[in-house]
């Protein structure tokens, strides 16, 4: 009798567990009924139309050769890309002094290593990003130390696409903690002022800005003034990295409760010292990763210098693919440097899901 | 006195903001007096008097009608003419390869949301700018030319003159034809409780009564209005192609590049928004009987719109600030016609100034009208 219970009680679930999960096995999901069977086929037939691509790009392609004339067969040219390296890398910068954007490489590559676990985040490191960048910009320029003067003009390739980068967002970053804290003050003059800056930057395109810089820029000036293509491009660059910071930081600047400001009134700490030390380290911490995002995207957008004549590494890899000697490979041109870009903007989107995760995990308020 | 006044919050604050906008105003006063120094040094005159003479430079394709003896006002029109055209086949096109991205990458087909996975991470991370010369330099340099062009498609033709699709060749009757139906659909769509309620109140498939309804109309409208049309496939003739429609290299570099990128970033709104509804929502629609479509469409949809479109409008306002990018690639949009424009008279000021108010116009009446939707949206599943 008993047995037979217990039997009956072991053919029903047990209500307090949740239903048990089916898993499918991986012919299942492929195979397992008609619409599935219908995709696998679609996506099959997909990724076999990819095969010319794929005998292009590696089985029919030329790795190595000096001779331009061996690349003109229907197969990717890398070899190319191997020859024209050093230009695309550095574009017009004279090769006898080379060594010194790849010092500046070098030394973003340790910085961004250096920089990249939160415990080391201080004031310390932004002063030392602060050195670091005075003696990049040192070493490009030269002038100084025995070092051979390089006019920007020469300076090219992925140095001016890092520099551009950071350069831009770094400068950016002040003014956009301004902005957002303009925008969000209840003094009426500094929020209108915040806004109209903020929209007006957001509502055009980069390419109007740089537009403006390279154009407009020598006629706003003082006829004494000038700067060079570089400094104008980095200019229209830093004002719209400013507005889009702006508007992440003043995402991170609402998600603080009111009850901190509150807070530090009632402790008789002055305004200023309460936005300073209580209300921004919060604002920050909340946004560092959409400003991840941010800083991706100004990466994607250093590119668009091209269009004002800027030598950066797309323009180097362009005009090195117009060399009369090989058969026209813009093509494999575009692909490497579209292939360095996603390096870097994969490697920073890795980055920001590790420190999200962290972030989460150290969450416990 | 003064370190009462100093003191005083009210004073301070507004103090301050007064000597804010007294140095915005010096600054903006300083670069006027600069700029009108230098314009005087060089002999450049201001004004708008230019947009009236003869243009004189040709703009290679446009939707508008153009030839280089308009003004350049018209020229200016006609670019405009290229964004807004370009602008929205970018946004229709990416929005529907965008949904098919979203939709892919929630798949439970292990294939399907790994190939759509790849193509959202690869798209993305590149700049739009290298989308573009690729295709580009794809459809100038590795085509074939036209009397070997690669024939993928019966009708299509990819060649390095540019690529060959079929058209469509309708007559005035026939265009008003499909104005009118549209019109029909859009009043369908609008009034569909009310047609239902009309018809037959009683019905279980609401939808066969509104395509029914739909039929009736169209038949009855080209039985008045007789439209007529013909389809044109591209030939071969001697050395190039008649017939069919040709789609420039520029264009058609401009459209796959500005397509694939956006529709990645499209497609992450929209699984984004898809995986915010809660998965009880699906639970409980299922719980109190309904079916998966209605599920679909009257609870989760909804719900996901909400998250969806504010987003989305960014994305499709950066949509069409990215067609600028165009001028890399050389097809005449805007900013193009602006360059040639400067390079053409010198009135660089004037031709900025109306590049960057006719962005700002586009811009402010995106946000304007996805502000409306939205509010709509907002409102009508309101809790």
């Amino acid at each position: 009798m008993s047995t037979l219970n217990m039997d009956a009680v072991g053919a029903l679930p047990n209500p307090s567990l949740p239903p048990r999960r089916t898993r499918k096995s991986f012919v299942q999901l492929l195979f397992g009924d008609l619409v599935s069977a219908c995709l696998t086929v679609a996506v099959g037939a997909l990724l076999l139309s990819m095969v010319p691509v794929l005998n292009w790009a590696v089985f029919d392609a030329i790795w190595t050769t000096n001779d331009p004339a061996a690349c003109s067969q229907g197969g990717a040219c890398w070899a190319f890309i191997v020859a024209k390296f050093r230009f695309i890398i550095f574009g017009t910068y004279p090769p006898d002094e080379q060594w010194r954007p790849l010092l500046v490489m070098g030394i973003i590559l340790a910085m961004i290593l250096g920089s990249l676990s939160p415990r080391l985040w201080g004031a310390r490191l932004i002063y030392l990003w602060v050195f670091a960048v005075v003696v990049m910009l040192v070493l490009m320029a030269g002038g100084v130390f025995g070092l051979e003067p390089v006019s920007t003009s020469k300076w090219g390739g992925l140095p001016i696409t890092l520099l551009l980068a950071l350069l831009s967002l770094g400068l950016g970053f002040p003014f956009a903690i301004f902005l957002a804290l303009g925008r969000r003050s209840n003094l009426p003059i500094a929020r209108m002022l915040s806004v109209l800056t903020i929209e007006l930057v957001r509502g055009l395109p980069l390419v109007g800005l740089l537009f403006v810089a390279s154009i407009l820029l020598p006629l706003l000036l003082p006829a004494g003034w000038s700067i060079d293509k570089l400094g104008r491009t980095l200019a229209a660059l830093t004002i719209f990295a400013a507005a889009y910071l702006a508007e992440v930081i003043r995402g991170g600047l609402q998600g603080v409760p009111s009850g901190q400001v509150e807070a530090a009134k009632a402790l008789g700490i002055p305004g200023w010292k309460a936005v300073a030390h209580i209300v921004l380290p919060q604002a920050l911490q909340k946004v560092i990763p959409p400003l991840t995002n941010t800083a991706i995207v100004m990466v994607k957008n250093t590119s668009l210098v091209l269009i004002v004549g800027v030598f950066d590494m797309l323009s180097a890899s362009r005009v090195a693919a117009t060399d009369p000697m090989w058969p026209a490979p813009f093509v494999e041109s575009y692909v490497f440097v579209a292939l360095i870009y996603f390096v870097i903007c994969f490697g920073i989107s890795h980055y920001a899901r590790w420190l999200e995760s962290r972030v989460q995990a150290r969450s416990y308020r | 006195m003064i370190s009462a006044l100093l003191d005083n919050r009210r004073f301070r604050s507004w103090g301050g903001q007064i000597l804010l906008l007294g140095g915005f105003a010096a600054l903006l006063a300083w670069l006027v007096t600069n700029t009108v120094s230098n314009l005087n040094a060089r002999g450049i005159r201001v004004g708008f008097d230019f947009l009236w003479r003869q243009a004189n430079f040709p703009i290679s394709e446009s939707v508008l009608p153009y030839n280089p003896s308009d003004t350049f006002f018209w020229a200016y029109v006609t670019g405009v003419g290229n964004t807004i055209t370009i602008s929205l086949l970018a946004i229709i096109l990416s929005t529907a390869l965008g949904l098919a991205v979203g939709l892919a990458r929630r798949s439970k087909h292990p294939l399907i949301s790994g190939v759509a996975g790849v193509f959202v991470t690869t798209m993305r991370n590149m700049p739009l700018i290298v989308h573009l010369l690729f295709w580009y330099a794809i459809a100038t340099t590795s085509l074939p030319a036209p009397r070997m062009a690669y024939h993928p498609l019966p009708g299509v033709f990819l060649s390095l003159r540019g690529f060959y699709i079929p058209s469509l060749d309708l007559d005035g009757a026939a265009l008003a034809y499909v104005a009118l139906l549209l019109a029909a659909l859009v009043l369908l769509v609008m009034f569909h409780r009310k047609i239902i309620a009309l018809v037959r109140p009683d019905t279980d498939h609401p939808i066969l009564i509104l395509v029914a309804v739909f039929a009736a109309v169209a038949l009855v409208l080209a039985l008045i209005i007789r439209p007529s049309g013909a389809i044109s496939v591209p030939a071969i003739k001697g050395f190039n192609f008649a017939g069919g429609l040709r789609l420039s290299p520029e264009f058609a570099a401009l459209m796959l590049g500005l397509v694939i990128y956006t529709s990645a970033f499209i497609g992450e709104i929209i699984r984004g928004g898809i995986d915010a509804v809660a998965a009880g929502q699906w639970e409980a629609g299922r719980a109190i009987g309904l079916s998966e479509c209605h599920t679909l469409t009257r609870i989760i949809i909804p719900q996901a719109l909400r998250i969806i479109i504010p987003p989305m409008t960014s994305q499709y306002l950066s949509t069409v600030k990215n067609t600028t990018l165009a001028l890399a690639v050389g097809y005449p949009e805007l900013g193009l016609v602006v360059g040639t424009v400067i390079n053409q008279t010198g009135q660089a000021i004037e031709s900025i100034a109306l590049l960057l108010a006719i962005f700002l116009t586009i811009s402010i009446a995106v946000s304007l009208l996805m502000n409306w939707y939205n509010a709509r949206v907002a409102l009508v599943d309101a809790r």
